[in-house]
């Protein structure tokens, strides 16, 4: 039996990330993350203390057993670490790399009260990536429970949603409106923070649970919840369509050519692969000089993206101060390597436009932190005389997003005040037999809450069909992997062969 | 749903053509005044048109299109009846709010007369009178007269060079209709915005209700990349989710043509590198361009 370890016997130092080079990737849609090798995941499963606490598993939102898969790491067993995933996360490659970790396991780390947290988040893309590499899929045994489910959005919120009633037994449709299914981790994540065929591999895992994935269907307008509820027989229907409508200031200016939403050039440059104009047929106004408003996540990647289709300078204009920013600081991080300048404190007043309507520049105003608001946050508010301009030729808007009005217009959900679908504790919608999660009921947030809602919805269909909420029992092993010699060959590290 | 097949393939002129799709889901939830998003291929962009017709019975829906950029040029050579579309979605936006008026007149101008005829047909079918005006270039590039007469109480032609009905813009055909017609109580122009601009000007000291269908640039068409919005007089609107149509009287004509032009000097590329490709590898039709 090994020591116990504390932390003075671990590493000290969290392993690095092995990264391309920031000038070079800035110019390129590589991925900027490449991975830990072997030898770092090894190294920095080390550093897990195995506290008996377990703070990280409440800190998740889908509650992984994180010590367990660490612990597999450790020994060395990674497929008994992806099994351990998987259990409870259906998308470790995709999380791995897009949670705010920070904020969540990482965030109440054990061994982070003394020194940096463990890299959580690095060990589950180490594990999504290898599952990927050697062709593992946890397919679990499905007994048919004559269900049927809808489910409309092929984010995340659907996605997890989806491999949970699938795995109960649902006949499982999935809607989209876009021709290919992903949602924001498509059209908005850019690859080179989470590559395209990551998302095809979690996807096509989903199809072989069965799901069926509609694509080009605008639920609402092609066919309403109701008659999915009564003509096309669904039994349950789960909504997660996203927040879309993205938020501008309303200063003047807005409708200059020059001006776009951050969704608007991800979808162009990510999903219609814009930046291969004119092979691809979809184009892009490439800035050359580029202003991106806020400060969250997506403002980070459209400042990335916007350094990546060749623009020379690339702003990033926010009202508050960095400590305020609510993108993940590894984000934050990258983004000034990579030569992304900042202008904290700093508040858009007017985008100046010349003579053709196009924009030739941006008066701001400084601002200073007065007393916190409502989120806690101090407020920020303008320095009197402190208004200035500067040249820019593209202005992208990152604020946020309002709720998308379609399903509002289409049925008799019941929609709370700020126009998102209402739903209560257990994500039940004023319609009987209709769930909503994600984006679409808590307005923007992250990837990995939108699943937690997408699982949260999919236990209480279950309740409600009838259905119980059983461990994941996998498929049998093929015969010649049993036990035949006396013992089960996952405990022999030995690789699983799955007949399905 | 992919691989959308097109059933029938007509030429209203060099430039203009109708596609019937096959979508029978389609065609029993549309209604007037709805467009869709039409993907050709796989790299194809995502344009919005707006559906002008559709028919629960035959399963269709009908599209007419015109030749002016790269995709549009591109479908006119490719999508032949058999031929199928990579990607049609739909029907998106706010039906027409059609009803509750005694007499409509429906403005189409150019390509703007396909999508006007379900909105007259509704128009028709909810008891009003319905007066039209539809305005071509010339006899020779007319289409749809036949089908506007089956639903309109009246039907004034209007050509550029007067070789059929009057010589005249469709506003010329409006004044006179509204001079025969005092009591018209709403109306209605699809056509370029320069055009619906001037038609709103012409009802706008009568004070007739008019309406306008508006079709941006979009990516998505369901609010999610306000590259659609539209500004009018009392803020900004996506036209994918907020409209199709807006009132007249409402709609920042200037701020809609100067946001039309916003990627013209891509669409400029798109083309030339079109037509480049077209003449290394001798596809047919290339000579025509």
């Amino acid at each position: 039996m090994a020591k116990k370890k504390t932390i003075r016997t671990i590493p000290q130092e969290r392993t690095p990330m092995p990264e391309q080079d920031a000038k070079e990737r800035a110019r390129n849609f590589k991925e900027v993350a490449c991975g830990y090798t072997l030898e770092n995941a090894l190294r920095e499963a080390e550093r897990c203390l195995m506290c008996a606490d377990e703070p990280c598993v409440r800190g998740c939102p889908v509650s992984i057993d994180i010590p367990h898969f660490i612990q597999k790491i450790a020994e060395k067993h990674y497929h008994g670490a992806y099994d351990v995933i998987t259990d409870t996360n259906l998308l470790p490659a995709v999380c791995g790399r897009v949670c705010p970790q920070e904020n969540q396991c990482e965030g109440v780390c054990t061994v982070g009260d003394t020194l940096e947290p463990v890299a959580i988040g690095r060990l589950e893309r180490f594990i999504g990536d290898m599952a990927i590499k050697e062709g593992w899929v946890n397919l679990p045994h499905i007994e048919p429970s004559g269900f049927r489910v809808g489910i409309v959005g092929s984010g995340p919120a659907g996605m997890a949603c989806a491999a949970d009633m699938a795995k109960a037994g649902c006949e499982v449709v999935v809607y989209e409106a876009f021709h290919e299914p992903g949602g924001v981790l498509k059209y908005g994540i850019p690859d080179f923070r989470l590559p395209n065929d990551v998302i095809n591999v979690e996807i096509d895992k989903l199809k072989q649970l069965g799901v069926r994935f509609e694509c080009n269907t605008l639920v609402g307008r092609l066919f309403t919840i109701e008659q999915m509820l009564t003509e096309m027989g669904y039994h349950a229907v789960f909504l997660g369509t996203g927040a879309g409508y993205p938020s501008f200031m309303g200063i003047p200016g807005e409708s200059l050519n020059g001006v776009s939403s951050a969704n608007e050039l991800l979808t162009r440059c990510n999903l219609m692969r814009g930046r291969d104009f004119p092979n691809f047929d979809t184009p892009i106004q490439p800035g050359r000089r580029v202003a991106v408003i806020g400060a969250g996540n997506t403002a980070m990647d459209a400042l990335r993206v916007s350094l990546r289709l060749g623009a020379e300078k690339v702003y990033c204009v926010y009202r508050r101060g960095k400590a305020e920013a609510p993108a993940r600081a590894e984000e934050i991080h990258h983004a000034g390597e990579e030569g992304v300048e900042f202008h904290w404190l700093t508040s858009p007043v007017e985008v100046l436009g010349d003579a053709k309507s196009n924009v030739r520049g941006m008066r701001c105003q400084k601002m200073e932190l007065g007393e916190p608001d409502s989120s806690g946050r101090r407020r920020p508010v303008p320095v009197p005389g402190s208004e200035f301009e500067f040249e820019c030729d593209s202005v992208v808007y990152a604020i946020g997003t309002n709720a998308n009005p379609i399903l509002g217009q289409t049925s008799k959900l019941k929609l709370n005040k700020w126009g998102y679908i209402g739903a209560d504790g257990n994500l039940a919608t004023s319609i009987a037999g209709v769930w909503a999660g994600g984006d679409i009921v808590t307005g923007a947030a992250t990837v990995i809450e939108a699943m937690g809602a997408g699982r949260r919805a999919a236990r209480a269909m279950k309740a409600w069909l009838g259905l119980r909420d059983t461990d994941v029992v996998y498929a049998p092993e093929a015969p010649h992997a049993g036990r035949r010699f006396g013992f089960a060959p996952d405990e022999h590290g030995y690789a699983r062969v799955r007949v399905v | 749903m992919s691989n959308f097949e097109i059933v029938t393939r007509e030429d209203y002129s060099d430039v203009t053509y109708m596609l019937e799709i096959r979508h029978p889901v389609m065609a029993k939830a549309a209604k007037a005044g709805q467009f869709v998003i039409v993907m050709e291929h796989e790299h194809g962009e995502r344009i919005p048109l707006t559906l002008a017709d559709f028919d629960p019975d035959e399963g269709t829906i009908t599209l007419v299109i015109q030749a002016v950029g790269k995709t549009t040029r591109e479908m006119q050579q490719r999508c032949q009846a058999g031929t199928t579309l990579f990607a049609v979605v739909g029907p998106m936006g706010i039906p027409s709010h059609i009803g509750g008026r005694k007499k409509v007149l429906c403005v189409g101008g150019g390509l703007g007369v396909a999508p006007v005829y379900p909105q007259a047909r509704a128009w028709a079918r909810s008891g009003a009178r319905v007066i039209g005006v539809l305005g071509f270039r010339n006899k020779g590039v007319m289409f749809w007269e036949d089908k506007f007469r089956a639903v309109c109480d009246e039907l004034i032609v209007c050509t550029d060079d007067g070789s059929a009905g009057i010589k005249g813009l469709v506003t010329r055909g409006m004044e006179e209709a509204m001079a025969k017609h005092a009591d018209i109580d709403e109306a209605l122009a699809i056509g370029p915005p320069i055009m619906m601009k001037a038609c709103a000007a012409v009802t706008k000291p009568k004070n007739i209700h008019t309406v306008v269908s508006l079709n941006p640039v979009m990516v998505d068409g369901t609010g999610m990349c306000g590259g659609c919005r539209v500004k009018l007089l009392d803020g900004v609107k996506f036209a994918c989710v907020d409209g199709p149509d807006f009132d007249a009287h409402m709609v920042d004509f200037d701020d809609l043509m100067s946001r039309l032009a916003r990627f013209k000097p891509s669409e400029q590329a798109a083309m030339k590198k079109w037509e480049d490709d077209c003449r290394m590898v001798g596809a047919p039709g290339a000579e025509r361009f």
